[in-house]
């Protein structure tokens, strides 16, 4: 009743291929966007903006990039952390070695593209290796560009302490990036960055390149047979996954952590945003922002229970029980809900389309 | 530049340096081995990739140490026999809780899932290992040799000596076990095929508990011997992760691969930090880094992989349309 996909005719071919042709889904993204941009900066505490919206965007980006590699073209990748490294050094180096007429953006993409690079070499075994075998093999790229980053100090420019802060930036006379930044300053540049990368993912899944993808990763022998090329899908989806990651890693380094530091890129940090892509829901851009929202806040949400109850618990102990109760969510949500909490909002949408009436 | 064989105060290009550096390479990689054996027995049975069993052999050392110490007025036979008994109790009992809670309402589903799910069971473990046991390093010592040995000019641990020999009777043990038992013929007619194993009587839950109850078992094993030479500590399970390219290397599904690809990813691992960096850092490039242990093991698996995209003793893979 209040949502439907029926009789919702078009008289152009372009108002029939647009993203969303549904005009409520149209309306509802378009009012999620204005709260974020407008009403959250305005309204919103300073310690929500900095310390959960802007993770959690970022975290959404690398997301999007692990569910194209993963969801759409089916390569399970556990190398997240390496690629994001890989954007967070490169954008610092060139962010600290251009001309200052250059705006900030511009080191972020050419961290992004460096990541393509690096993600387009680590890319090639999976033209020979599949499965998990090749998920171990993209283990090689975490721990090998750890290590390139930490030990070639031409990287960081040859601080002596190996961990640099972020390089401070403006836009508009407004630092968006390092220490002296004001969270919504920074929360708006990142919600840029999200916003236009999550138009073009949800672009690229329903064009071209995107049913490739989705063909090579139901089949690729069958992919082949219909005459999809295997190389330049298979790296395409790691060359892009790999931007949307280095992206991310960037954003991290300069509007989160504030430092360029190879601890935040390890391999923890790579099975967390695979965990975004599972527990949101593989192949949906929806899922990596549910999914991102989900990982992180779990653990803040259960480092404060105890707080509300009243509980006095040694920290030790909690944090073990915080490993524990992830862990049992982490299973929980895999067998209640397999495809992820993108696929609760779908019953969501069934259960509108049916209201007031069950069948 | 200093090499490392200076350091040492050895001729680099001493035939027995070189000897030394292969043998304590092969060890470590018997070590890597028997983490890598409890990985290919559920693979093989279950095809589930369980990133658990690094975990496990924390959670099972960090159960023999403590139920030493609650054992600790016995003689010491009969404590390290005691101890020994209950934390394999103790692997069964979490065979059970894995089958019934996590494998069984996951069958069928993506072979992904399941792997986030070993995921999750790996966190849990770490957070219950140390929520029982403390998180404090344990050192664990049940008598195990340390002396050293000398064979021409080339010294070796006995230590690693006696973690080869017990890997060899674990290996045996377990090839009689999978070849002249009613269980392990069960448990190879499931990995050959699992809907014909099933058509024929074979319960397939049961299987699943025996197959994680005998890596549980061979996690204690690999547990002992890694925390009798580091202590029982947290870093054991990222140890473990050595394991994963040995795997890969010896391919998922076989057992001889899982001891091979340990020896050649050990001695590879060792040969590559000494004589690598060191030719490097000689002839090429002085301010070369020296620690390239972090990841050695992956590219070199890698590089194996490519020419053999199913591991060197892996199924081959066919594909059909």
């Amino acid at each position: 009743m209040f949502y439907r996909e029926a009789g919702q005719f078009k008289t152009s071919y372009a108002a029939d291929q647009q993203m969303l042709p549904i005009p409520m889904d149209r309306y509802f993204v378009i009012g999620v966007v204005l709260v974020a941009a407008i009403l959250i900066p305005a309204f919103g505490s300073q310690y929500w903006i900095e310390s959960i919206m802007v993770p959690v965007l970022i975290l959404s980006i690398a997301a999007m990039g692990l569910n194209i590699l993963t969801g759409y073209a089916g390569q399970l990748s556990l190398g997240t952390g390496g690629f994001m490294a890989a954007g967070a050094y490169m954008s610092y180096k060139v962010a600290t070695n251009m001309p200052d007429f250059l705006p900030v953006w511009i080191p972020v993409l050419v961290g992004g593209l460096f990541a393509a690079a690096v993600g387009i070499a680590f890319g090639l075994p999976s033209l020979r290796i599949k499965g998990f075998y090749l998920a171990v093999a993209t283990l090689a790229a975490q721990f090998f560009l750890l290590w390139l980053f930490q030990s070639i100090p031409w990287f960081v420019n040859n601080s002596v302490s190996g961990v640099p802060s972020a390089p401070p930036t403006t836009i508009l006379g407004y630092h968006v990036t390092g220490a002296q930044a004001i969270p919504e300053a920074k929360y708006l540049f990142v919600l840029t960055f999200v916003v236009i990368l999550a138009i073009i993912a949800r672009n690229m899944a329903r064009s071209r390149v995107g049913r490739s993808w989705m063909a090579i990763r139901d089949m690729d022998i069958a992919a082949e047979l219909i005459g999809i090329r295997p190389l330049q899908t298979k790296l395409s989806a790691f060359a892009i996954s790999s931007f949307y990651c280095g992206v991310a890693g960037a954003l991290w380094s300069f509007c989160y952590i504030n430092t360029v530091e190879p601890t935040a890129f390890d391999i923890g940090r790579s099975f967390d945003v695979l965990f975004m892509v599972i527990i949101g829901g593989l192949g949906s851009v929806l899922g990596a922002f549910l999914g991102a929202a989900f990982i992180f806040l779990l653990p803040i949400f259960l480092n404060n229970v105890p707080g509300w109850f009243g509980l006095e618990i040694a920290t030790d102990i909690v944090a073990h029980l915080e490993f524990m109760i992830f862990g049992a969510a982490i299973i929980f949500f895999l067998i209640v809900e397999p495809h992820g909490l993108a696929r609760l909002w779908q019953i969501a949408k069934e259960k509108l389309r049916l209201w007031p009436f069950p069948h | 530049m200093e090499t490392f064989a200076n350091l040492l105060g050895v001729d680099p290009f001493s035939i027995w340096f070189f000897f030394e550096v292969l043998i304590g390479g092969l060890m470590a990689g018997v070590m890597y081995s028997l983490v890598a054996l409890g990985f290919v027995l559920i693979f093989k049975a279950s095809s589930v990739f369980n990133f658990a069993q690094g975990v496990m052999v924390l959670f099972a050392a960090l159960n023999f140490v403590g139920f030493l110490e609650v054992f600790s007025d016995l003689p010491v036979v009969l404590q390290v026999a005691l101890a020994f008994i209950v934390t394999m109790a103790v692997m069964i009992l979490l065979a059970l809780v894995v089958e019934r809670v996590v494998l069984r309402p996951l069958v069928n589903q993506a072979h992904i899932s399941l792997f986030m799910a070993t995921i999750g069971i790996a966190i849990f473990l770490e957070g219950f290992g140390e929520l029982i046991w403390g998180s404090n390093i344990k050192p664990l010592d049940i008598g195990i040799p340390d002396d050293v040995t000398f064979v021409g000019d080339a010294m070796i641990q006995d230590s690693d000596l006696f973690a080869a020999i017990v890997a060899s009777i674990l290996v045996v043990t377990l090839a009689l076990f999978f070849h002249y038992t009613r269980i392990g013929r069960a448990l190879r007619a499931v990995a050959d095929d699992h809907q014909a194993a099933l058509s024929i009587g074979i319960p397939l839950n049961h299987i699943w508990i025996i197959v994680w109850s005998v890596a549980g078992f061979v996690a204690l094993v690999a547990g002992i011997m890694w925390g009798s030479k580091l202590g029982v500590q947290f870093s054991l399970s990222i140890l473990a992760l050595k394991a994963l390219p040995v795997l890969i290397l010896g391919g998922f599904t076989s057992i001889p691969g899982a001891i091979v690809g340990g020896l050649i990813i050990g001695a590879g691992e060792k040969l590559a930090e000494i004589f690598l960096v060191d030719a490097i850092q000689t002839y090429i490039y002085s301010g070369f880094p020296a620690a390239i242990e972090e990841w050695f093991a992956y590219i070199l698996a890698l590089g194996f992989l490519v020419f053999r995209p199913q591991g060197l003793f892996g199924e081959k893979i066919i594909e059909r349309v």
